[in-house]
C-alpha cells in the first residue's frame, strides 16, 4: 500500500433545543409515548400550514455568529419531495439554494497537523422526519411522528479533514460548540447530534476521488471506526484494480463495517422548489445584533484569554475550553486556589479528566468541585502533603469520603496523611533504614549509585509516604557523606 | 323563498322577526332535497347540525347577540375543512374523511352566525373547469342541466344560482370562483392573495389558492367577505392589515346618484377583446361597459402583452405545487388505502391509482415532470419569471386605471362532456381568469347579460391589491342599475 491521502467532509444534524417544533406548536421533548407529540401540522392533515418557529432561527443565528459565518439577510425554505411513511407531507421542508448560515470555520487541533481551521460550507434549517418502527408489529411497520418537525440545523463542512482522527476532533469541537452556545443538548444517544461522513481517498496531489457517504453516525467512536473501515475498503478496492462507486453506505457497529445502501444511480430526484407556504426568511441586522449581544464568550476567545491571563500553553488552553462548564470550573478553581494557574490546569487535564472519563460524566456532574480541588492544591503548596499523597486524597474525595471546600483537610486528618517535615523524626527514620539495610549501604559505598534511590524508597515506605522527600534526600546524603 | 332572497334581504326579514333562522334553514334543506337529485350540487348535507345552528342563531337574535350573518343558511365548498363534517375534496381519496377542525374562513362565518347546511360538490381537489372531475359525479347548471356550471367550485355556484342557499364559499386557484359564477349568473369574488387565510383549505396550488364568496349580489359578497377576511397567524402568507368593513362601505350613497361611478377609470385590455370570444359574450360585455359609462365611468385602453402566457405559466406552476401538495395522500395516516398490496411501493401505487381521478393524476404527472432535475429551469423557473412579467403588466395598467374589465370566460356554459376529451380546450376556458391568481390581484365576476339560449354571461373586474372595496362598489352600483342578478333559473323558486 503506497501513500494515500484521505479526504473527509462531515454533514452534521444538530437538533435545536427549542421547546416546540420548527413549524408547529407540538413539544420536542424526547421519550413521549408514540404520536402524543404530533400536532395537526406534524401529521400533515389536509389544509394545515407550517408557521416558522423564530426560536429555531435565533439558534441558527447564534451558530452563524459563533463560527464567523455570514447570516443570510434573506434565505429560502424549499420542499424536498420524496415518499416515505415517516415523512407525513411527502416532502421535508429544508433550505436548498439559499441557506441561513453561509461559510464560517471551526478551529480544531489535529493530532498530526496541529491547529487548523475547518471551513464550513453552510448550515441550514430543516425539519426532522418521524420514525419507522419495524419491530413488534408482526411484519407491519409502526410510525411514530413525535420526532416529525423537530428543528434541525444541518451543518456542512468543506472536505478539509484528512483522517478519522481529524474528523472526530472536528465533530467533538462542533459538539462542544453547539452545547457551548446553548442551541443543542448534544445528546447523541437520543439522536440530537448525528453525523454523515463523506469519505474519499486519492494519491497526494491528485484530484478528489469518488466519495461515499456514510449515514447516521451517532457516536464519536462509530464515526472514527466507520471512516477507518471505509478508507481501508476504498484503498483495497483501488489497489485491487477496482473503482469506488459513488453511493450511500451504512455503518454496522456490530460487524465494524460499512455496507452499500443505495448508489448514485438510484438516488432520488427530490424535485426541490421554494415552499409556497413560507415566505422567504428575512433576518435584519437588528435581530442579528440582538442575538450577538446575548452570546456567551466563545471558546476561541476564552482560549486566547486563558493563554494570556493564566500563561497557559496553547494545548492546555484548548483542552480547558472544550466546554463552557470546563472553562468556568477551571477559573473557579484558580480563584479559590490563589496559586499557580498552571497547577490547576495540570490537575484538571490529569486527575480530574481521567476521573471524569472513567465515570463517563461531564465536569458539571463531578463529585469534586472547583473549591474542593483548590483546597487540595493548597495543601500541596504549603507542604502539608506530597503530590503523591495528594492523588490518594483526590481519589478519596472523588469517592465521597468527604465533601465541601474542606474535604481535603478532613481526609488528610482522618487518614493521618500530613507530611512529616520534622527534621529529628526524619533523621530517626533514616537511621533505622541505614541500620536495617547494611548490605545496600555497602553497595552504595562500593560505588553503586542506584543503591541511594533504593534507600530513599525504603525511608519513604517506612514513613508510609508521608516523609518530606526532599528532607529524606538531604539527610540521607549527609549521613552517607555523599 | 320570497322575491328578495339575498343575504341582505334575509337579514332584514330576520331582524324584523318576519322569519326565523330555523324556518330559513328548513326551507333551504327542503329546496336542496328537491333540487339536488338533478343538480348534484351538494356532496353532504347535515340537517341536524344545521337546525341546531339555526336555533342557536334565533336564540342569539332574541338576546340581541346576533352576529352579522346570524341565521343565514350557507354552504361550503368541500375543499374547506369543517369540524365534524365530511370534507372530501370531491375525491375518492377523502370520500370518508371527516375534518377534525374548521378552516379559518369556515370559523369566521360560523362566528358571524351563518348556518352551514352542507358541503358542495367540486372538481376533484379543485382541478377542473367544469365540475366533471368530481368523484361524486358532475354538477349541472341550473340554467340548463345539460350544461356544466363551471368549476372547480361548481357545486357552490349552482347552489347559489338555483337559490338553494343565499351564499356559499368557493376557492379560486385559476378562476374556480369567477368562472362558475359567470356560467351560473351570480357574483363570485376572488380576494387578494393573503386577505383570506388558507388555513383549512386543502391545498391544490398554494401560491394561487384563494378562498372567496359566492352570492347573487355584490352587497352579499361584501357581507360574506367581512366574515372571511382577516389576518391569521396560522397562515404565513396571510397579510396583517387593518380590517375593513366591505358592506358598510357600500352603504355610503354616491355624491351624484345619477353618475355613481363618476371618476372611475375602467381599463380595457386589448388582449381581453380579441379573437376567440363568443359573439354573444362579447355583446353582453360591450353592453355592460356601456352601462358603466352611463353611470359615469370612463373607459381607457390598456395593454397586458404577457397575459397571453397566463395559461402555460399556470399549467406549470399549479401542477408543480399540486404534485407536492398531494403527496400527503399516501394511504399511511388517513384517507383511502388500497385493500391489498405487496409492499410499500405497491401500497403507494395502488392507493394513489385508486384514490385519484384522471385529471388529478395528469396534473401530478405534469408537476412532477416540470420540477424534475434538468427540467426545473426550463419550466418552473421560467414560469416564475413570466409570472413576474404578467404582474408587471398589471401594475403598469393599474397605474392608468382603477379597474380592469373584460369577459370572465370566452364562452357561456358548455354542454357536459364537451371538453372532457380535450384538456387543453378545457384549460383555455380559464384564459381570462388565471392572471388574477398569478398576480395575487383581487377580481370578481358579476352577471351582465344572457345569451339567446338563456345562458348567463359574466363581466370580470380586476383591481389593485386589496382593492376589494373598489370592485364591490363598482359591481354594487352596476347591480343597482341592472337586474341581471335578479333573473331566476327555470325551476328555481
Amino acid at each position: 500500500m503506497g501513500e494515500w491521502e484521505v479526504v473527509i467532509g462531515l454533514e452534521t444534524h444538530a437538533q435545536l433545543s427549542t421547546v416546540s417544533k420548527i413549524f408547529s406548536g407540538a413539544s420536542t421533548a424526547f421519550g413521549a409515548a408514540p404520536n402524543t407529540q404530533a400536532a395537526a401540522v406534524d401529521i400533515a392533515l389536509p389544509g394545515v400550514l407550517p408557521v416558522l418557529n423564530r426560536g429555531a432561527v435565533e439558534r441558527a443565528i447564534r451558530f452563524g455568529l459563533a463560527v464567523g459565518a455570514t447570516i443570510a439577510p434573506r434565505s429560502v425554505f424549499a420542499r424536498k419531495n420524496y415518499f416515505y411513511p415517516d415523512l407525513p407531507k411527502g416532502y421535508q421542508i429544508s433550505q436548498f439554494e439559499i441557506p441561513v448560515v453561509q461559510g464560517g470555520t471551526i478551529p480544531i487541533v489535529s493530532p498530526t497537523r496541529g491547529e487548523i481551521a475547518v471551513r464550513l460550507t453552510r448550515a441550514h434549517l430543516e425539519e426532522d422526519a418521524g420514525k419507522s418502527l419495524h419491530e413488534d408489529f408482526h411484519g407491519m411497520t409502526g410510525i411514530d411522528l413525535n420526532r416529525a418537525g423537530t428543528p434541525l440545523l444541518e451543518i456542512v463542512s468543506e472536505p478539509d479533514l484528512r483522517s478519522a482522527a481529524e474528523a472526530v476532533a472536528y465533530a467533538k469541537a462542533l459538539h462542544g460548540l453547539v452545547r457551548w452556545i446553548g442551541i443543542c443538548d448534544g445528546n447523541m444517544q437520543e439522536g440530537s447530534f448525528r453525523c454523515d461522513a463523506n469519505v474519499s481517498v486519492r494519491r497526494p496531489g491528485a484530484p478528489l476521488g469518488t466519495r461515499c457517504e456514510i449515514k447516521n453516525l451517532n457516536s464519536f467512536r462509530f464515526l472514527e471506526r466507520a471512516i477507518e473501515y471505509e478508507v481501508r475498503r476504498q484503498v483495497e478496492l483501488i489497489e485491487d484494480g477496482g473503482t469506488v462507486r459513488q453511493e450511500t453506505r451504512l455503518y454496522d457497529p456490530d460487524r465494524n463495517q460499512t455496507r452499500a445502501m443505495r448508489s448514485k444511480e438510484d438516488a432520488q430526484d427530490y424535485r426541490y422548489f421554494p415552499d409556497p407556504d413560507l415566505p422567504p426568511l428575512v433576518i435584519d441586522r437588528a435581530w442579528v445584533e440582538r442575538v450577538a449581544a446575548g452570546l456567551p464568550e466563545l471558546p476561541s476567545a476564552m482560549k486566547a484569554r486563558f493563554e494570556a491571563r493564566y500563561a497557559l500553553p496553547a494545548y492546555d488552553a484548548t483542552m480547558l475550553t472544550q466546554s463552557r462548564e470546563m472553562g468556568a470550573w477551571f477559573e473557579d478553581a484558580v480563584r479559590a486556589f490563589g496559586g499557580e494557574a498552571k497547577t490547576v490546569a495540570n490537575w484538571m487535564l490529569g486527575e480530574v479528566s481521567a476521573a471524569l472519563n472513567r465515570a463517563e460524566i461531564d465536569v458539571g456532574a463531578a463529585p469534586v468541585g472547583p473549591a474542593a480541588l483548590a483546597g487540595l492544591l493548597k495543601r500541596i503548596a504549603d507542604g502539608t502533603i506530597s503530590t503523591k499523597i495528594a492523588k490518594e486524597v483526590f481519589d478519596a474525595m472523588w469517592a465521597g469520603e468527604a465533601t465541601g471546600d474542606g474535604a481535603a483537610d478532613a481526609i488528610i486528618d482522618r487518614r493521618g496523611l500530613r507530611q512529616i517535615s520534622d527534621e529529628g523524626a526524619i533523621e530517626k527514620l533514616v537511621d533505622d533504614v541505614l541500620a536495617a539495610n547494611a548490605a545496600i549501604v555497602a553497595e552504595f559505598r562500593a560505588g553503586k549509585e542506584k543503591a541511594f534511590n533504593s534507600l530513599v524508597g525504603k525511608a519513604m515506605a517506612a514513613s508510609k509516604g508521608k516523609a518530606n522527600p526532599a528532607q529524606v534526600n538531604a539527610i540521607l546524603k549527609r549521613k552517607l557523606g555523599a | 323563498m320570497a322575491a328578495d332572497g339575498t343575504i341582505a334581504g334575509l337579514l332584514r326579514r330576520l331582524d324584523a322577526r318576519e322569519v326565523s333562522a330555523v324556518e330559513l334553514t328548513r326551507a333551504a334543506l327542503d329546496r336542496i332535497a328537491k333540487a339536488n337529485g338533478t343538480l348534484n350540487a351538494f356532496i353532504s348535507v347535515d340537517e341536524t347540525a344545521a337546525l341546531a345552528q339555526a336555533r342557536a342563531a334565533d336564540d342569539a337574535r332574541a338576546k340581541g347577540e346576533a352576529g352579522p350573518l346570524a341565521g343565514i343558511p350557507i354552504a361550503h365548498k368541500d375543499v374547506l375543512m369543517t369540524a365534524g363534517l365530511p370534507t372530501t375534496c370531491g375525491s375518492r381519496m377523502l370520500a370518508n374523511f371527516v375534518a377534525p377542525y374548521d378552516a379559518h374562513v369556515v370559523a369566521g362565518l360560523k362566528r358571524a352566525g351563518a348556518v352551514l347546511v352542507g358541503k358542495t360538490n367540486m372538481d376533484e381537489f379543485a382541478m377542473g373547469s367544469s365540475n366533471e372531475t368530481s368523484f361524486f359525479g358532475p354538477v349541472r347548471n341550473p340554467w340548463d342541466p345539460g350544461r356544466v356550471p363551471g368549476g372547480s367550485s361548481g357545486g357552490s355556484a349552482a347552489a347559489v344560482a338555483a337559490r338553494l342557499v343565499a351564499g356559499a364559499t368557493g376557492t379560486d386557484t385559476g378562476g374556480s370562483i369567477r368562472q362558475p359564477a359567470a356560467l351560473t349568473g351570480i357574483c363570485g369574488l376572488k380576494p387578494t392573495y393573503g386577505l383570506c387565510s388558507r388555513y383549512g383549505l386543502v391545498a391544490y396550488a398554494s401560491s394561487l389558492d384563494t378562498p372567496g364568496p359566492f352570492a347573487r349580489t355584490a352587497l352579499d359578497c361584501a357581507l360574506m367577505l367581512d366574515a372571511m377576511a382577516g389576518h391569521d397567524p396560522r397562515d404565513s402568507t396571510s397579510i396583517d392589515r387593518p380590517k375593513e368593513s366591505y358592506h358598510r362601505a357600500l352603504a355610503t350613497p354616491p355624491a351624484d346618484p345619477a353618475q355613481p361611478l363618476a371618476g372611475l377609470r375602467v381599463g380595457l385590455p386589448e388582449q381581453y377583446f380579441g379573437d376567440g370570444i363568443d359573439g354573444e359574450v362579447a355583446a353582453a360585455v360591450a353592453a355592460a361597459l356601456e352601462t358603466l359609462r352611463r353611470l359615469g365611468a370612463t373607459t381607457v385602453p390598456v395593454s397586458l402583452p404577457a397575459v397571453r402566457l397566463s395559461i402555460p405559466v399556470y399549467y406549470v406552476i399549479a401542477p408543480a405545487e399540486a404534485s407536492s401538495n398531494l403527496s400527503r395522500f399516501d394511504g399511511v395516516r388517513y384517507g383511502h388505502r388500497a385493500a391489498a398490496y405487496d409492499d410499500l411501493r405497491d401500497m403507494y401505487r395502488r392507493t394513489r391509482a385508486e384514490g385519484f381521478g384522471a385529471e388529478v393524476k395528469r396534473r401530478i404527472l405534469i408537476g412532477t415532470y416540470v420540477l424534475s432535475h434538468g427540467y426545473y429551469d426550463a419550466y418552473y423557473l421560467k414560469a416564475q419569471q413570466v409570472r413576474r412579467l404578467i404582474a408587471d403588466d398589471f401594475r403598469r395598467a393599474l397605474a392608468t386605471c382603477d379597474v380592469i374589465a373584460g369577459p370572465t370566460t370566452p364562452t357561456p356554459a358548455f354542454p357536459l362532456g364537451d371538453k372532457t376529451d380535450d384538456p387543453v380546450q378545457m384549460y383555455l376556458n380559464d384564459i381570462f381568469t388565471v392572471a388574477a391568481n398569478l398576480t395575487g390581484l383581487p377580481a370578481m365576476s358579476m352577471p351582465c347579460g344572457f345569451t339567446r339560449d338563456g345562458l348567463p354571461v359574466g363581466l370580470q373586474l380586476h383591481a389593485a391589491h386589496f382593492g376589494e372595496a373598489r370592485l364591490l362598489e363598482v359591481a354594487h352600483r352596476y347591480q343597482q342599475a341592472t337586474d341581471w342578478h335578479q333573473r331566476v333559473p327555470p325551476g328555481a323558486e
